[in-house]
């Protein structure tokens, strides 16, 4: 078993899927030749050729809606939105084609394309190269949000995302694109998508993330460890579908917890988490439920970075004041 | 250093039948009589079915509806040239084109009338579900014809759109796209001169819609849009070429809107009644008649046979539309995912449960 990044990890995915399946392209800027500007799609031109590793113009909403073109006539592309910010040019197709023919068309036509999405910030990128706007897409029927925390775990997320009849936001932690190894079977392996798991038991509170904000959530448990607390860890793995039952029997368990999200606060993911929880679970509860987000601010630019991505202590300072409630 | 020219373009305009019914025989398509007869046959469905869901609209028994009154040579013509292994993308002001495809007049009453099932394109039918958000099936049209090239089958696809979709970035994102990647696919922009209220003037600058293909590296011309041999022909020119894997064409069919743009609209709100009576003087099918009664293909026995079978056709799809058993509330919910998600479910287990527990 190799030690791998999420980008290798990535790159192992794609081309063993389109090793085992004819039918599975990439497309998108600078995917081929180049392999992608986070190099994801390395070698892939080479083994593949231009016609199943396609670069495209600049162009994302034709990306897109190419892409569902292609899955409509029968073939399984992934695409590449270079960056989460350029793909507002993109959210017509997705809301309008992508989330809805399979209704429109009651189901003649599905729609089997993932968008991959490199997403966040914390890697002193340029403006608009670092929104988390997992969000909009959540928010949108018919579309799944998939938004892998570690290597491992975007391997076999993706290769369920390739295989999913219906389209799949991919979202990746640019963060976490190099920052982390951790042991890549060689082998194909899937993880369902709309299950999420449980990173760490813990009896004591309950913390719900996902993406790039599972490391400082570690970061924090480590630290309230030292001070005699057992923190849960839940790591979402895909926003829509939501799995909430295994959030519900950890609160029902620790009757404490907090959302972590790099988003903006305001209808965030972390909001609907918390309307489930009180649905499922209000009883269970000792303390409302908190939260640890980004704020309601543009993302700003990477001398500001630190302060708006929460961190450790900041999920530490919730810990706190949900335990001292 | 002399400046000089280094490329330099045309743009060619293509009618064969004017507006008294005489035909360029040079020009005219390779049509047989029978299939001369049904290009007539066609479009005097398409006014048929138009004029009755205009007046189901207005009595109350048809939601919104855009009527093609004006623009059935458009339609009828290009989409005649399709084969049935050709795709077809439409925007949601082509049921004559739709008609010619196979699809059951019912599904557009159906649709109009605010059922999703009359968007179930039935089996055997390449054709996509009408598209209303402006100009958004051109890149999927273009994705198609991409992926029809892939796998190597000959196909071509053609895609609908109006004057006002030109100025949406999908069409010059698509359009290019289609360049770049030679796709074998056609463009038919049926320009009515009129996006709601606003005129061609107001969404361009360009003599004509057919030169933007010229920027995006394929050719582009300008047919009479009311003439259905010139539409026949050009079409059939540039699928027979996308076939061949010599790339995409932009079809301008010139044509008018003589309605209103749908039923919630009223057009002398915006323009003179003149310049819709210089337009009625271009009827598409009045054209094709005078031809046809010209060289012995129509008289009046047949020309009341034919409006007799295209009102029972329509008269039929009307009853059967209206006999339809109402929409399944559940569908909302079954058609989202192959498979219903867990929240799904329960949204639709409390639905069933509470207001749709009579369902």
């Amino acid at each position: 078993m190799a030690t791998l990044t999420m980008v290798e990890a990535i790159n192992l995915a794609l081309r063993q899927e389109m090793e085992k399946d004819p039918r599975v392209l990439l497309l998108g800027e600078d995917v081929g030749k180049n392999g992608g500007v986070f190099r994801v799609t390395q070698d892939l031109f080479d083994i593949f050729g231009e016609e199943r590793v396609i670069d495209t113009p600049l162009s994302e909403s034709a990306i897109v809606g190419a892409a569902i073109g292609m899955a409509i006539y029968g073939l399984r592309p992934v695409a590449e939105i270079q960056f989460e910010g350029f793909a507002y040019a993109a959210m017509e197709q997705l809301v309008n084609h992508a989330g809805r023919i399979r209704t429109r068309s009651r189901g003649r036509y599905h729609c089997p394309i993932v968008v991959r999405l490199p997403y966040g910030g914390g890697i002193r990128a340029p403006e608009h190269h670092s929104d988390s706007n997992e969000a909009y897409f959540v928010h949108t029927p018919g579309i799944k949000v998939v938004v892998p925390s570690t290597p491992y775990e975007a391997k076999g997320l993706l290769i369920a995302a390739i295989r999913d009849p219906d389209p799949v936001i991919f979202m990746e932690p640019k963060k976490v694109y190099r920052s982390l190894r951790e042991e890549v079977p060689d082998e194909e392996y899937l993880i369902p998508l709309g299950q999420s798991r449980i990173v760490m038991e813990g009896t004591d509170i309950t913390l719900i993330t996902w993406g790039a904000m599972l490391q400082p959530t570690l970061q924090a448990a480590a630290l309230m460890e030292k001070r005699g607390i057992n923190p849960e860890i839940i790591d979402l793995r895909t926003l829509s579908p939501l799995d909430m039952q295994t959030v519900i029997e950890s609160v029902e368990k620790t009757h404490k917890a907090v959302v972590v999200h790099e988003a903006p606060a305001s209808c965030g993911v972390g909001a609907e988490v918390i309307a489930r929880i009180n649905e499922k679970a209000l009883v269970h509860l000792e303390a409302p439920v908190a939260r640890v987000t980004g704020f309601d601010t543009v993302m700003p630019l990477p001398k500001l970075e630190k302060y708006y991505l929460p961190n450790a202590e900041r999920v530490a300072e919730a810990v706190d004041r949900v335990l001292n409630f | 250093m002399p400046e000089k020219t280094i490329e330099s373009f045309s743009v060619h305009w293509l009618q064969v039948l004017d507006e008294y019914g005489t035909c360029d025989e040079e020009l005219r398509p390779l049509l047989d009589d029978a299939n001369i007869k049904k290009l007539f046959e066609w479009m005097i469905l398409a006014r048929t079915f138009d004029n009755k869901a205009f007046k189901l609209q207005r009595e109350g028994r048809l939601g919104t509806y855009a009527s093609i009154l004006g623009q059935e040579a458009a339609q009828v013509g290009s989409a005649f040239a399709l084969k049935p292994s050709d795709w077809m993308f439409p925007a949601f002001r082509e049921p004559g084109a739709s008609f010619v495809r196979g699809l059951p007049l019912r599904m557009i009453l159906q649709y109009w009338a605010g059922d999703q099932r009359g968007s179930l394109i039935p089996e055997g039918i390449n054709d996509f579900p009408i598209t209303i958000p402006v100009a958004t099936q051109v890149p999927i049209g273009v994705g198609a014809a991409m992926a029809a090239k892939l796998k190597g089958e000959p196909i071509a696809v053609m895609v609908y759109m109006g004057d006002g979709a030109t100025s949406k970035g999908d069409f010059h994102e698509g359009l290019n796209f289609a360049g770049v990647f030679s796709a074998p696919v056609v463009f038919l922009c049926q320009n009515n001169q009129w996006a709601i209220s606003v005129p061609l003037k107001r969404q361009t600058a360009a003599k004509t819609l057919a030169q933007k293909a010229i920027a995006y590296g394929f050719p582009g011309l300008q047919v009479d849009g009311n003439d259905v041999f010139a539409v026949y022909r050009a079409t059939n020119e540039a699928l027979t070429r996308a076939r061949e894997g010599k790339g995409p064409t932009l079809i301008e069919c010139v044509t008018y809107r003589l309605g209103d743009h749908t039923t919630a609209d009223d057009a002398s709100r915006y323009r003179n009644r003149e310049e819709v009576e210089q337009w009625k003087k271009k009827d598409p099918i009045e054209r094709l008649r005078m031809y046809m009664e010209k060289t012995g293909l129509w008289n009046k026995t047949y020309d009341q046979e034919v409006r007799s079978q295209a009102k029972d056709k329509v008269e039929e799809a009307v009853r059967e539309t209206e006999n339809m058993s109402p929409p399944d509330p559940r569908d909302m919910f079954h058609f989202m995912f192959h498979e219903l998600t867990a929240e799904l479910r329960e949204q639709m287990e409390g639905f069933l449960e509470g207001n749709g527990r009579q369902t």
